[in-house]
């Protein structure tokens, strides 16, 4: 199985990923007390592969990525851990060196491309900025290297798009140039942060073919952030589940969904409707409220929602933030239930699902 | 056409056109877009039409329109057997009983300057109805009911999570006991384990209240979760309609095929051995629709004849309707990925920016 999940606790970085990120917490302070948005996440990735972080909002995914990118303003907020890009560490480094990397190395689409492209600004401006930073290239050459990666995208007529402006196209062309932009300088490492989910289905179908190939072409590392558990098992190779903050289940993508552990993730395949399923009449939802990360419960952040909790003895769940444990060499859990305690609940939801579509 | 006894809502031909005028200190009308062009479907009482389709189809407008808090170009709207097309915004106030609406968007449909209280009770107020027990421990019950705290009436709609509030329009909706609610997107704003809640409630609602739903999704896999009927909508016109069941696992329309390709499962291996239809380009502008099918710019099965005329919606088996010259049980099998030819593939585009 593939080595790009380690989330071992405590223990250094993966040396082979191309991305390596040990026990990272971001907090924030804010009036109502520390926002706690990551509490000790572990995971790496290769080049080539593709990793998705999972979550709902306030998981602290997307927060995640930000860090990874160094978009957390460090002076108000607090990043500790490891985050080791190509054997280089990210988190103790200055801005300045910071900046050299960022959109050279690694670059982030986000999800609104409306909101992160300039409305007063041709798109072919835009998309040469990025190239005229980091590399050594005249006007006339980096505006042949934007039509270049238009044309690479995926979008008609590249010569005279590159002259248009963003309301000129419409949000799925939109996306494909903040593709091209983020891809401009060859970065080694993606981070598609909800890229897809403003768009429609069959928009989202090419936009994620194109992630694939460009992927295929360059060798690139991506990291995926997505609620769409659609999409995971479509493009992941590997999937680190978040919720509250924390790292609570990481595994190859198979492993994840035929032999899921941690009872969240069980209640996220269980609560979305299933297209491949057959159709029940009631779903199965998780009951009640994520947790807000200023006021994170004691104990296993899941546990005020998790229906399986009374099966721990002693109260663990209320009391004790469970340790990461490895369950297989690269699965990860975080969870009290004992061992076969889990599994066997794991069975029996995921033979609940079991069934054609009717 | 008069409307069966059993039926709540009949739609026939109903087309809404939104004008586009030109600037300058004379405005002149320089284009329609339309936005629903010529839809027909109707909803029995207590059952649930799913309206589904990519943005842009003209399903949030067809349900605006049902409502009448748009004005049609044409066409008919039959609300348990009134003809309601034409009346007036102070005929309409009686109707608003028969007839709710939930919104997408739980933040911006609740006045952040009034109580919960204040919101759920509004109806009453506006209808002049009062309940047996009084207007308050109504909304109570109705907030213990939706599976809010009947003890946070006084507070304020900040107060809630997403999935609390679209409690509180869900509340606010089913307040009156209407005969039909308009659902647009309910739920495409709330965290998945937030769903499932949702969805639920809405079907329990349904068996209790025997409200018939008029459910607007881009969503296909909640749709099929709710609905009975589903009906497929393209730039402003109905695609195919028929039972759930049908299509489901047996569409016959090129874009059901297409829209059910591109919804990726959560299950890895299936999902790894799907073949997916890939469409080209956009959807084309609802101001310059393209002539004939206006599918056939980014049809797999597009032919000449797609180009000229335009399909009619016609049933081809009980209770499943296609427009299409056509239809196809089976999508073109092949790889994961079927390209798609398209002899004028950027041609939509380039007539079409900002589509």
């Amino acid at each position: 199985m593939s080595q790009s999940v380690d989330t071992s606790q405590g223990i250094g970085r993966n040396r082979e990923a191309y991305l390596s990120v040990t026990d990272l917490v971001v907090r924030f302070p804010s009036e109502d007390g520390i926002v706690h948005a990551v509490e000790g996440v572990s995971f790496s990735v290769q080049r080539g592969k593709t990793l998705a972080i999972v979550g709902e909002s306030g998981s602290g995914k997307s927060v995640t990525a930000q860090a990874v990118m160094g978009l957390i303003d460090r002076r108000v907020a607090s990043v500790s851990g490891e985050v080791w890009l190509d054997d280089e560490e990210l988190v103790a480094m200055p801005d300045e060196e910071l900046r050299a990397l960022r959109g050279a190395k690694m670059a982030m689409i986000f999800q609104d491309p409306m909101s992160s492209l300039h409305p007063f600004y041709r798109i072919g401006a835009q998309l040469t900025e990025a190239a005229l930073v980091h590399q050594k290239l005249s006007k006339s050459e980096a505006r042949s290297l934007a039509i270049e990666m238009l044309r690479r995208v995926g979008i008609p007529a590249p010569s005279q798009r590159v002259d248009d402006y963003p309301h000129q196209l419409s949000g799925g062309m939109r996306q494909r140039v903040m593709i091209a932009m983020a891809l401009i300088n060859s970065p080694a490492l993606l981070i598609a942060d909800e890229s897809t989910t403003a768009l429609d289905v069959t928009v989202q179908a090419q936009i994620l073919e194109l992630i694939s190939t460009l992927q295929a072409e360059s060798d690139t590392a991506v990291i995926l952030i997505t609620h769409d558990l659609g999409i995971v098992a479509d493009i992941a190779d590997d999937v680190v589940v978040m919720y509250g903050g924390r790292l609570v289940e990481a595994a190859p993508t198979n492993r994840l969904y035929y032999a899921p552990q941690m009872p969240y993730t069980l209640g996220l395949l269980t609560s979305v409707p299933r297209m491949d399923r057959e159709r029940v009449d009631r779903l199965d939802p998780i009951p009640g409220n994520p947790p807000s990360a200023v006021n994170l419960p004691a104990g296993c952040v899941f546990q005020p929602r998790c229906t399986y909790s009374d099966r721990v003895l002693d109260g663990a769940c209320l009391t004790a933030n469970p340790d990461l444990i490895a369950v297989e060499p690269d699965h990860y859990v975080r969870c009290h239930l004992p061992s076969d305690e889990r599994r066997r609940i794991a069975d029996g939801v995921l033979a609940s699902l079991a069934g054609d579509p009717g | 056409m008069t409307s069966q006894p059993s039926e709540i809502l009949r739609v026939t031909d109903l087309r809404t056109y939104f004008p586009v005028r030109s600037r300058g200190i004379i405005p002149r009308t320089i284009g329609q877009v339309m936005a629903v062009d010529g839809i027909s479907f109707s909803l029995n009482a207590g059952a649930t039409l799913g309206l589904v389709g990519e943005s842009g189809c003209g399903k949030t407008t067809a349900g605006r329109t049902v409502l009448r808090l748009v004005r049609p170009t044409s066409g008919k709207i039959e609300l348990d057997g009134q003809d309601i097309t034409n009346l007036s915004t102070k005929e309409l106030v009686p109707l608003r009983r028969k007839a709710q609406i939930i919104f997408q968007d739980p933040y911006n449909a609740l006045n952040p300057r009034h109580t919960v209280g204040k919101i759920i009770e509004a109806p009453f107020l506006i209808q002049g109805v009062e309940p047996p027990g009084g207007v308050r421990r109504t909304v109570q019950e109705l907030m213990e009911r939706v599976g809010l705290n009947p003890e946070h009436y006084n507070r304020y709609p900040n107060e809630f999570s997403g999935g609390q509030r679209q409690r509180i329009g869900i509340a606010r909706a089913v307040a009156l006991k209407p005969r039909l609610i308009v659902c647009d997107e309910p739920v495409s704003a709330l965290d998945v384990s937030i769903q499932a809640q949702i969805l639920n409630l809405l079907k329990d609602l349904q068996d209790e209240f025997g409200v018939a739903y008029l459910f607007i999704a881009h969503d296909l896999a909640v749709v099929r979760q709710i609905s009975e009927r589903v009906a497929v909508m393209y730039l402003g016109h109905v695609m195919e309609s028929a039972p759930r069941k049908i299509i489901y696992t047996g569409p016959l329309h090129p874009y059901t095929h297409s829209l059910l390709s591109a919804v990726p499962i959560p299950d890895p291996k299936r999902q790894k051995e799907r073949s997916r239809i890939l469409l080209e380009g956009d959807l084309p502008s609802p101001l310059n629709p393209p002539s004939g099918c206006v599918f056939n710019t980014r049809c797999f099965q597009a032919q000449e004849r797609c180009r000229v005329e335009v399909p009619p919606l016609v049933e081809v088996a009980p209770g499943h309707e296609v427009a299409c010259h056509f239809p196809v049980a089976t999508p073109p099998a092949g790889g994961r990925v079927t390209p798609v030819q398209l002899g004028d593939a950027a041609a939509p585009e380039a007539a079409a920016p900002g589509a």
